[in-house]
This record gives C-alpha cells, structure tokens and sequence, in this order.
C-alpha cells in the first residue's frame, strides 16, 4: 500500500486500485474527505477507525455505489468513471455486512451475478462454489433455511461466482455470533490467500485486522489520520 | 314525494339538494351530542362541493354545445388535473408529476381512444366526458398507488436493491420484484370492483341508465365495458408510470438514489 506522499513514478501503474483525493460530501457533512491511498495486486488491507469515521463510505465509493463529489478511482491505471457501472461492479466484488440472499434457492442466488451478465454458471461450477465456503450440498437449499454464518458464506460464494479481482468486504462478521465469525473470517483468509485476491475490509475489531491484514488504513471524521503496516498503526 | 311538489326540474334539484343538506346537518347534530364536532367542516365540504358540482355541471352544458373534437382539449386537461392531484401524494419522488402525466396519458388516453374508434362507446360529447372522467379518475388513484408502493418496496428492500447492484446486476433487473409488487397494489382494488360488481355494487353509470330509462340488461352491459376501460387504464398507468419512475429510482451511474441510505 502507498500513501499520497508516493511520488508518480512507474509503481503507480502497478497498483491494482489507487484513489485520487475521493472525496463525498452529503448535505454538506463530508463523509469521505480527500483521500488518496494505493493499493497493491494480491494486498489485503484492513481499513479501521471509530463509527462513522467513513470506513464504510469509502468502500461504497470503491464499488461505486456511491458517486464522488470529488476526486476519482484508477483501477489498473484507468479511471473507473470510464467503465460501465455493472462491468466495473463484477470486478470489484463487495460482501456487505448482511447477506442479503434473494428469495429462492442458494444455487439460483449464486447464479444471480453471471445472469445478469447473460452466462448460465454451470452445476459444476456452484457445487465448487459452495464446496469453497464449506457449504458442499447446498445446492438446492431454500436460503430461507440458512443459518446467519451459512447465509454470509452463500453471500461469499455469490459474489466469487462473478470472478472478482478486487475484493470488498463491509464488517463481514460484524452480524453473526462469535463461533461463526471466526469460521467465517478463516474461510475469506483461505479464499483470498488461494485466488490471490486484492482485499479491503472494513472492520470495528482490530484483533480482526491483525489476522486478516497487514497493512492498514485508519480513518476518522472521513479522513484518512493513519496509514501503514499493522504493528505501526 | 318532492316529484309531487316540483314539476320543474331545476326546482326540484335544489329541493333535492336542500333534503341532503339538511341530513348532513342531522348528522352533524347527532355527533355534536357526542361531543364530536365536525360542523364546520362539513359545512364547508357541502357548500364547496355544491359549488363544484354545479360549476361543472354548468360547464358540462357549455360544451356539450361545442364541436365535438373539443372533447379531446377537456380529457387532456383532466389527465392533467389528475396528474396534479396524484403527484401530490408522491411529492418527494422526482419528476412525480411528469411521470404521473404520462401515466395517466397512456393509460387512459390509449384506453379511450381505442374504445372510441372502435366504437365501443359513445363518441358524443356527452357521453364521452363523463365516461372518460371516470377512466381518468381511476388511473389517477391507480397511478398514486403504483407510485407508492414503488417507493415503500425500494426503501424497504434498499439492502437488496444494492446487494443486486453490487453483483453486477443492472437497476432494471434488480427492481424486477418491486415493479411487479407495485402494479399488483395498484390494480386489487379494480379488481375487487370487477369481482364485486353487480353483487356488492350496482355502480353509479349503470344506475343512472336504469333510472333514465334504458335496458336494465343493456345498461349492465355497458357498464361492464365503462369497468373494463377502467381496469385497463388502470393496468396501463400503473404500468406505464412504475416504468418511468424506475428510471429515476437510479442514477446515470447505477445508484440507487431514490430511499437511498446517505
């Protein structure tokens, strides 16, 4: 990870995502203000701070499911307001806090993201899926029947199923209970460490941060106050 | 008994309306006992009322002296004046009340028109204008509750309308349950007035032929078209104006801005 100090040199183009003075400002209180952070291929960066700091925000910034005010998001070096929204969003996956499973099987929810693109995922390919988030035989479950730790490993399984580079993770565990978060953090470590996958996540749990990241970003009142490697934050 | 007093029938109108007037005010007595006061208000609604319907009613003599093309000026301006009243109630979503003017337009504008050239109703002016108001009334409270239930289902569902988004789905697709979930609201109460009719109501329209003299049997038939236009404009607004105001639901970029969290 590189801060705004970074000079503009060859590097730069190698970071996978990079931000550019994001900033958004609602009713005129800033909720991310300024902030320039680099992110490197395969890096997983935890991003804390207090509530309402903007942790959140940023990463809604970064799926763009919110529009800056100011300021802008390179991904591989190119400006993300040059991709389409949904191109972009496949891409860039995001886990939010709850899981949110449509109403239907688990099999038809992980199919939901390539549907929406025109492919048909493969009966093979859910049962890896699924497999992947220690959830083998779920196929055909009704999502209604899930457990909170089962619904956010289908909510996983969902977003890998669109193939993201990037990976965005919103307090993950922050609903369940404490069993299934830590079966629920080691299964993300696991995913992310196999498909090599360029990983923030947002977190209140700094024991939390220390086991998933290294390096990280704190944030408060929207700003950026701190930046670096765990043991120096 | 006032058919005996009055021959006249502008003279036994007033005496007919006095009647009324004077069983509203029974009413109003009846609950001031309760100590319930509504004196003021339905005094105020009985002479604004009067008034209206009497403008109209004068009006409706003034045009019906007219060409009959006019016909097509006065539904328009009542899909507008419709259009006003149900944006009304949808005031903070945007571009209400141009979505609900071509809500309304499409559905009970293409409703009518076809019914005409097909012949299927009246074209004279007489019989067009109120005919057509009740089409344009209906799609006006279909139009509002269409627009109503959109907004309560996505405000409802904000974490599955940006779940959907953030998976690479498209606003369309997303809203696919809370267009459905909307036209649905907005057509159970014309379809109820479909189940019900004859049974639980014997409507105004058909009523009014019985008493004028017409076919019971022809005048039920003609009702039946007048409910059925209703329930097609009704489906066609409601439709027509979730459509469009699912559009404005997002933004150019595919964010949810309408009962968006900030």
């Amino acid at each position: 990870m590189a801060g705004e100090a970074e000079p503009r040199d060859r590097t730069w183009q190698q970071h996978v995502l990079r931000t550019e003075h994001l900033t958004r400002v609602v009713d005129d209180r800033p909720l991310v203000s300024d902030v320039s952070i680099a992110v490197d291929r395969g890096e997983v960066v935890a991003i804390i701070g207090p509530s309402g700091g903007g942790k959140s925000s940023l990463l809604r910034l970064l799926n763009r499911l919110d529009e800056p005010t100011s300021g802008t998001v390179f991904l591989e070096g190119r400006d993300y307001r040059e991709i389409a929204p949904c191109e972009l969003r496949r891409h860039v996956g995001m886990l939010l806090q709850q899981p949110y499973l449509f109403p239907g099987s688990v099999a038809e929810n992980l199919a939901f993201g390539p549907a929406a693109h025109g492919e048909t995922l493969a009966a093979e390919t859910i049962a890896e899926l699924l497999e992947q988030v220690g959830l083998a035989g779920y196929a055909d479950r009704d999502v209604s029947r899930l457990s909170g730790g089962e619904a956010q490993r289908v909510s996983l399984a969902r977003t890998l199923a669109n193939g993201p580079e990037i990976l965005l993770l919103d307090e993950p565990t922050s609903a369940l209970d404490e069993a299934a978060q830590l079966g629920v953090e080691r299964l993300i470590c696991n995913i992310i460490k196999q498909q090599q996958l360029t990983c923030l996540i947002v977190t209140h749990d700094r024991e939390q941060a220390e086991r998933m990241a290294r390096r990280a970003i704190v944030m408060e009142g929207g700003r950026v106050v701190g930046l670096g490697p765990m043991s120096e934050i | 008994m006032l058919g005996s007093l009055f021959s006249d029938p502008l003279q036994l109108g007033i005496a007919q309306a006095a009647v009324t007037i004077l069983l509203a005010l029974a009413v109003v007595y009846v609950a001031r006992r309760s100590e319930i006061h509504l004196a003021r208000e339905t005094v105020v609604s009985l002479l604004r009322g009067l008034v209206q319907v009497v403008a109209v009613g004068s009006i409706l003599v003034l045009l019906f002296r007219g060409p009959s093309w006019s016909s097509v000026f006065v539904l328009l301006l009542m899909m507008l004046a419709a259009a006003v009243t149900s944006a009304r109630r949808a005031r903070d979503i945007p571009g209400a009340l141009e979505v609900s003017f071509y809500g309304i337009v499409a559905g009970s504008g293409i409703v009518i028109a076809v019914m005409t050239a097909l012949g299927a109703i009246d074209p004279r002016m007489e019989s067009l204008i109120p005919v057509g108001s009740m089409v344009i009334a209906s799609a006006m409270n279909s139009n509002a509750l269409a627009l109503e239930r959109f907004r309560s289902e996505l405000a409802a569902n904000v974490g599955y309308v940006e779940a959907g988004l953030a998976l690479g789905a498209t606003p369309n697709r997303v809203v696919v349950p809370y267009v459905q979930a909307a036209v649905r609201a907005a057509m159970i109460p014309r379809i109820d007035t479909l189940r019900a009719l004859g049974i639980v109501w014997i409507p105004g329209l058909m009523a009014g032929m019985i008493l004028a003299g017409s076919d019971p049997v022809y005048a039920a038939i003609y009702q039946f078209v007048v409910i059925g236009m209703i329930y097609a404009a009704a489906g066609l607004t409601s439709l027509v104006s979730t459509l469009l105001i699912r559009g404005r639901a997002f933004s150019a970029a595919e964010q949810l801005v309408l009962g968006a969290p900030r």
